[in-house]
């Protein structure tokens, strides 16, 4: 039947060319899936930037675009943290402006013409499917079995948690940063691998290139010089550990200090010292293994002990010592809070309010990477079985990698390509296993066994534990039965990857959307509605305040000069606008005032039922501000005498004196019949009368109340303050009211 | 993988008390004959101080006798290297480190140069051929030279 065809496919199989123009195009296809996954945004929505630091990114890269490239390194951007200003060419990671610039000159020369937005939008699926092929390439390093390195590409092209960085318009930093992680990765194995310098000097490149674009290049600086320090400890150090490592680090931290954001931060922070120590350490290992070539090797023990525990022990005091006089930095906040998840909440606030740097809840887990993450432990153990260097690599990524996607979800990241790796040499060796065709024969090898000797055979007879049983798979019931299994687990996976792909993670979360009831979409686009709003009726440097979050999208949609933005460089900066939003309006008035405050925008989500919203991130902006000045702003005055946080009739009178909370309901009872007014993300009934403001008028309002924007009103020109000027303007009612009971006291009396 | 094995292997024959403090060939019997901690370390220690010249005079001639002359010009060049390093930190400690720029790109110059000379000493020497299959001598100036290329690149770009 069949048969013929299947010979005929073997044999196809069988050329080494053939081979290799297959793993091409399943490459390619890979690739082409990785990018058509993350395309779900683009279709259900539109060719649009994502959520809030890609605006800032999308903007510096049109800057780029327009002035050219040194003015972009000299970049000082008086828009932003106004009236501080922002050094930005300084303290930015400018690797993925810089990218996309390329690419968009490249283009231009190639003529074709192509807007930049879109360039900045498709750019993170670009480099998704060249991580597929660095995940390819890495794989390979670790197996000779063939099909691993196309089933990591495959898991690394689909799996979630790389998809939620590398969307279609998520223009971050991530977008290209995994594609260098892992490449870095690779080169470095081959450079250990090889003992080679070029190799070594190629992963230094990559590593600069790595930090020119993400923050997370420390993963790499503690990463490597674990593997090395692990090699060592397990007495694998060899010379070409020696080459690779110390040209990597030799050059790599050259190049990580051209980046003016870096600068000196290698030689200076403790983040850096291990990469630094293990440089030290290997240069001594060297010097005692060319010894110990020198010497005989009862005179080099005591030469190495001596040696080494003495040069160790002076390099820690130096440590500890140039540590505690504060020659190297001490270790940042955000490190701190790696390994003491609590710490930020207590000490950081700023650090503690980004919801991407909370610690991970365990579905993430599976929502991320669904199967993968049950099968990695079985790559890891597989890994163990062979432990050449680079499996130590894989274990130790493993174990790293694990503890820090544990303590920040934004960490799951770095842990999803070794979890790629790892799940596809498990499958690959299950597959390998039982989709062999051929069943083992067991008088093969008895026939062996009988040409060894007659001695031999003898022995075997007489104890039958000795002879080494023959393994293998018999049974095509059983081979198929797990083959089929596999396969079915393979097919949801990708059910799993698609789905969370289009359901979780293709939001832009700048346009909502939301099912009407009879199924059809409805686009809730309040957020650009009032961004072109800021954009055509206030003027070119009308200052906006609002919460940092939204700095960001300010700039980049509105392009008006913003207070705070999502940088946060400036603590004090952020408690104050803190601060304004959480005292009183008399407090409030001299602090807009004296930061020429002309607008304040607030997101109000209690129409729609959107949570995240001002009001749910108040207690952060308290909390942030409370920092600064405790005496003045208390988080406890924000809570009922039960500890409950309420906005309703029952809120205490501090929060109901807020600005925040008056710019968020001012107004809202109006929409409501009498005493309906509700609040739908808290879920609450609002009291029937309103807040009033005295210090600011109502500017804009989006169509669904998303977005408030106030105006911040002049001083009164009679000199009043604001309060008594709007009672006057209110006057006669209250007046009357005053009067009548005074009269009806009189009367009375 | 060689070294893991190697070390136990010569160990083995002491026996295991002796195997903790052997240091020099005649340690095993001073060992056995005192049993108590202390002891056998300051006995141990008394003839490490002994072996100490041995261990140098034995260093020098081996280096004197079996190295190539290309490889004692790349040694003159490393000594060179490291007495400019030397030279420079002690500026630094000194007389300040005012233009830090400039200090860490010169230091760093030294330094990776040494290391990089270090591996190509390393890749050419006849003893470690076989940990590198890959690199031949001329391949290995080869990334020799293009890898201090980079590095130079790098250290006068940082020097501003």
């Amino acid at each position: 039947m069949s048969a013929n065809s299947v010979q005929v496919l073997a044999n196809a199989g069988k050329g080494e060319s053939t081979r290799t123009l297959l793993r091409v195009i399943i490459l390619l296809l890979i690739a082409g899936a990785a990018i058509a996954s993350r395309l779900f945004s683009v279709i259900r929505f539109e060719s649009i930037i994502h959520e809030f630091d890609p605006w800032f990114n999308f903007r510096a890269t049109r800057y780029l675009v327009a002035h050219g490239f040194y003015k972009f390194w000299d970049w000082f951007d008086d828009r932003t943290w106004h009236p501080l200003g922002r050094v930005t060419g300084g303290t930015l990671y400018p690797g993925l402006m810089v990218t996309s610039g390329a690419i968009y000159h490249a283009l231009r020369a190639l003529t074709i013409p192509v807007d930049i937005r879109n360039i900045c939008v498709l750019l993170a699926p670009a480099f998704s499917g060249l991580t597929a092929y660095a995940a390819y390439l890495l794989t390979n390093e670790m197996t000779p079995s063939p099909s691993a390195g196309l089933l990591a590409a495959a898991f690394m092209g689909i799996a979630p948690g790389y998809i939620s960085r590398s969307v279609a318009g998520s223009y971050d930093n991530e977008a290209i940063a995994i594609f260098l992680l892992v490449f870095t990765f690779y080169l470095w194995i081959k450079a250990l691998k090889q003992g080679s310098m070029l190799w070594g000097a190629l992963c230094a490149l990559f590593y600069g290139y790595m930090v020119a674009s993400w923050g997370g290049y420390a993963f790499i600086t503690c990463l490597l010089p674990l593997h090395a320090f692990v090699l060592i400890c397990m007495g694998r150090y060899s010379t070409r550990l020696y080459v690779s490592y110390t040209t990597w680090y030799a050059l790599g931290t050259l190049a990580s200090m051209q980046i003016p954001f870096v600068g000196f931060l290698p030689v200076k922070t403790s983040e850096h010292m291990p990469a630094l120590g293990i440089f030290g350490f290997l240069q001594l290992l060297a010097f005692l293994d060319y010894v110990r070539s020198a010497i005989p090797s009862r005179q080099y023990q005591t030469f190495l002990w001596l040696f080494a525990s003495g040069t160790f022990g002076l390099g820690l005091l130096v440590l500890v010592v140039a540590t505690s006089a504060g020659v190297i930095a001490p270790w940042s906040g955000r490190f701190y809070s790696l390994w003491d998840t609590g710490y930020a909440k207590i000490h950081i606030p700023i650090i503690a309010s980004v919801s991407e740097h909370q610690p991970t809840a365990w579905p993430a887990f599976f929502f991320d990477l669904n199967m993968l993450i049950w099968l990695f432990p079985a790559g890891v153990y597989l890994c163990f079985q062979q432990l050449a260097d680079e499996h130590v690599f894989i274990v130790v990524y493993a174990l790293f990698g694990s503890y820090f996607a544990g303590v920040m979800v934004r960490l799951m990241l770095t842990l999803t390509p070794v979890v790629c790796v790892a799940a596809a040499i498990a499958i690959s060796n299950v597959l390998d296993t039982y989709l062999d065709a051929r069943s083992p024969n067991p008088e093969d090898h008895q026939v062996d066994d009988v040409s060894d000797g007659t001695a031999k055979k003898a022995a075997k007879s007489g104890l039958k534990s000795t002879s080494k049983p023959v393994v293998g798979v018999y049974s095509t019931v059983s081979k198929s039965i797990v083959a089929t299994a596999m396969t079915a687990y393979l097919l949801l996976f990708v059910l799993h990857c698609t789905w969370v792909t289009s359901n979780a993670y293709s939001s832009p979360s700048v346009v909502l959307a939301s099912r009407l009831p009879d199924g059809s979409q409805h686009i809730i686009d309040d957020y650009r509605e009032a961004y072109q709003w800021l954009r055509q009726n206030t003027r070119e440097d009308a200052k906006i305040m609002s919460w940092w979050d939204y700095g960001y999208q300010i700039g980049g949609m509105a392009d008006r000069p913003t207070l705070v933005d999502n940088n946060t460089w400036n603590n004090t900066h952020i408690a104050t606008v803190g601060k304004a939003m959480s005292s009183r309006e008399e407090v409030s008035y001299p602090i807009m005032r004296q930061h020429e405050v002309d607008y304040v925008l607030v997101v109000f989500g209690g129409l729609l039922g959107y949570s995240g919203d001002d009001i749910n991130k108040f207690l952060w902006m308290v909390r942030i501000a409370e920092g600064i000045w405790p005496d003045e702003v208390k988080e406890r005055e924000f809570f009922t005498p039960r500890g409950e946080y309420k906005v309703d009739a029952d809120a205490t009178e501090t929060m109901k004196n807020s600005l925040m909370y008056k710019m968020s309901y001012y107004n809202y009872q109006s929409l409501f019949p009498p005493g309906q007014a509700q609040d739908r993300v808290r879920g609450v009934r609002l009291p029937d009368v309103g807040p009033t403001l005295n210090v600011l008028d109502e500017a804009f309002t989006s169509e669904n109340w998303i977005i408030r924007i106030y105006k911040v009103k002049d001083l009164d020109n009679l000199g009043r303050d604001h309060a008594s000027a709007a009672a006057f303007e209110r006057g006669h009612k209250k007046k009357k009211a005053n009067k009548k009971r005074v009269a009806r006291l009189l009367r009375v009396d | 993988m060689a070294q893991k094995h190697r070390i136990p292997r010569e160990t083995t024959p002491q026996t295991p008390q002796a195997a903790k403090t052997s240091t020099t060939a005649t340690a095993p019997t001073a060992a056995q004959t005192t049993p108590i901690v202390s002891k056998q370390a300051a006995a141990a220690a008394k003839q490490q101080i002994n072996s100490w010249d041995q261990v140098v005079r034995n260093l020098t001639n081996y280096y004197v006798d079996s190295t190539p002359q290309r490889t004692k010009l790349i040694d003159a060049f490393m000594a060179f290297l490291v007495v400019v390093g030397a030279l420079q930190f002690l500026y630094c400690v000194l007389a300040g480190n005012y233009p830090f720029n400039a200090f860490l790109s010169g230091f760093s110059a030294t330094v990776g140069q040494f290391v990089l000379t270090a591996s190509l000493r390393i890749q050419t020497n006849e003893a470690n051929k076989s940990d590198f299959p890959s690199v031949s001598p001329e391949r290995a100036f080869a990334d020799f030279v293009a890898c201090s290329l980079i590095l130079h690149f790098f250290c006068v770009n940082f020097i501003n």
